[in-house]
């Protein structure tokens, strides 16, 4: 602990650096799914080549994957990038399948009345099965932030700065304090990402919070009436 | 009024769901469509409104060729109510009964007032407009999915099975509900169902359909219970098992005026009124012209909608 104080503005200034890198591939690998996503629920074909071809993606090793970066983007060996793009394709990879999940998710009834009082293709799209694969687009993103945060720290053995560093210098050093104070904040990290999506989930679709209410209700009816 | 102009519907794995089918839906009437599953009931109501284009034939609301124009502007034109409801799950009652007056521009509140005023229209409570369609029962969302179809106050009402999933009681209650509806609203309504009883109650026009959307029958309920025109229509109303011919049941001790009526399986069908034994319209102890009220009570006020 004397340790933690000691080297606080460090493990600040990592944290930092973790939440920061670590945001860039959840928000991408959202965005990037939903395209994706309805063309692979919309088209059996586009859904055989994309989910295997997230499959094949999310098999590379994530080490491997920041060492080749370079040679394909052109970037720096030590250069943050290597390792954001690595995160995002890991990132779309896995949000792909969640979000075919998430548009099959929506029921056939709703999208074809919906056609039936009068949507237009767009603004179905945006109001009725948007909101709906919200739920489940909700859990695929909750794995791919957790996930996202904990191979991060993969990036430090190529020099990228975050929470990995005291994993990498704490084993260098023989030291266990500091690699259990790497581990803690980036628990930490995960679990306050964790808490804002749902958070936010709930902010964004009140809907699915209601329907326990019902169900109690009804429980008292059927007390009051017992 | 809505006329069907030799219309042929096959999907593209080869069913051929509706051939040549023509029909005058006169206006302000009820139409129904009835029939077995997999008849073209359903692609027929929804060639209407174009949720599916015929192969061939032309469809025609009020002498326009509904093919002429947008098929989102035709869809906002016409109400529609489906089985389940239909609503949308994250939207609350009132932004659902206002979901197509809110598409077409008509801003929010004056779209909530009138959701409001429609509610009480389909005899529900304000107070459950601020409710979640999952917090509500079933026969409730489906007297929302009425209040939605009527919410762009259309000429054209297509109700597609909306009683199939409520439990018969409740069911009662929304046929007469829309038959109130249609007494005061004044719409064509076309309306499919499987039920032949919830035809003949609702309809002004019942269509009889065969496998491929093919006529069996067309009229009055009257018309169509005294004079089925085929062995398919009299199996499929139940005439020809006696469920429609009722006789008086002389085993049972008489209660006052009323004499129990029985169907020709010898299940009870209802009562008549019959003053000292006499059987309204028929000659002392004549049975066999009498009006049983269980099943002519139904088709009466059909007629009066």
């Amino acid at each position: 602990m004397v340790w933690l104080w000691d080297n606080l503005d460090l493990v600040l200034g990592l944290t930092a650096d973790h939440v920061r890198l670590s945001i860039i591939p959840i928000v991408v690998g959202f965005i990037v799914c939903i395209p994706f996503g309805w063309l692979a629920n919309r088209y059996t074909a586009a859904r055989t080549v994309l989910l295997t071809l997230g499959g094949v993606l999310f098999t590379i090793p994530s080490l491997a994957l920041f060492v080749m970066l370079p040679a394909i983007l052109g970037t720096r060996i030590l250069d943050e990038a290597n390792v954001v793009v690595a995160l995002c394709i890991y990132a779309v990879a896995v949000m792909v399948r969640g979000a075919a999940d998430a548009f099959a998710s929506v029921s056939r009834d709703v999208i074809s009345s919906s056609t039936a009082v009068g949507f237009s293709a767009v603004s179905r799209f945006w109001t009725v099965e948007f909101p709906l694969a919200g739920p489940v687009l909700l859990a695929s993103l909750r794995v791919v932030s957790v996930s996202t945060v904990s191979l991060l720290s993969v990036g430090s053995l190529i020099g990228v700065q975050s929470l990995g560093y005291l994993f990498v210098n704490g084993y260098q050093r023989d030291f266990p304090e500091e690699i259990v104070i790497g581990i803690g904040f980036t628990v930490l990290v995960a679990v306050v990402f964790d808490t804002v999506l749902v958070l936010l989930g709930r902010l964004l679709m009140p809907w699915t919070r209601r329907a326990p209410r019902r169900r109690a209700v009804t429980a008292i009816a059927a007390e009051v009436t017992a | 009024m809505i006329e069907f102009h030799s219309v042929t519907k096959q999907f593209p794995d080869g069913t051929l769901a509706v051939d040549d089918f023509s029909l005058v839906l006169p206006s302000r009437k009820t139409t129904v469509f009835v029939g077995s599953s997999g008849c073209g009931k359903t692609t027929l109501l929804r060639m209407i409104n174009r949720m599916i284009d015929p192969s061939s034939g032309s469809i025609e609301i009020d002498g326009i060729d509904i093919a002429s124009g947008s098929a989102v502007a035709l869809r906002r034109s016409i109400g529609y109510v489906m089985q389940n409801s239909g609503l949308l799950p994250h939207r609350r009652v009132i932004d659902n009964v206002a979901t197509v007056p809110l598409l077409k521009g008509v801003n929010k509140a004056d779209a909530h007032a009138q959701a409001l005023e429609l509610l009480d229209t389909v005899g529900l409570d304000r107070a459950l407009a601020h409710r979640y369609p999952s917090q509500l029962s079933g026969g409730q969302q489906q007297r929302v999915g009425v209040a939605r179809g009527l919410a762009v106050n259309p000429n054209i009402l297509l109700m597609d099975e909306p009683f199939g999933a409520v439990d018969p009681i409740v069911r009662d209650d929304l046929q007469q509900e829309l038959l109130r509806l249609q007494r005061d609203l004044d719409k064509t309504v076309v309306f499919v169902t499987h039920d032949i009883d919830e035809a003949f109650l609702l309809g002004d026009q019942v269509v009889i359909l065969e496998k491929g959307a093919q006529i069996a029958q067309v009229g009055t309920p009257k018309e169509i219970l005294a004079n089925p025109a085929s062995d398919f229509v009299a199996t499929f109303i139940g005439a020809d098992r006696g469920k429609r011919r009722l006789a008086v049941d002389s085993t049972i001790a008489r209660s006052g005026d009323d004499v129990v009526l029985v169907d020709g399986a010898g299940y009870v069908a209802g009562v008549i009124d019959a003053p000292g034994g006499v059987l309204p319209g028929a000659g002392v102890g004549g049975t066999t012209n009498s009006r049983a009220r269980s099943v002519s009570n139904k088709t009466d006020q059909a007629g009066d909608a």
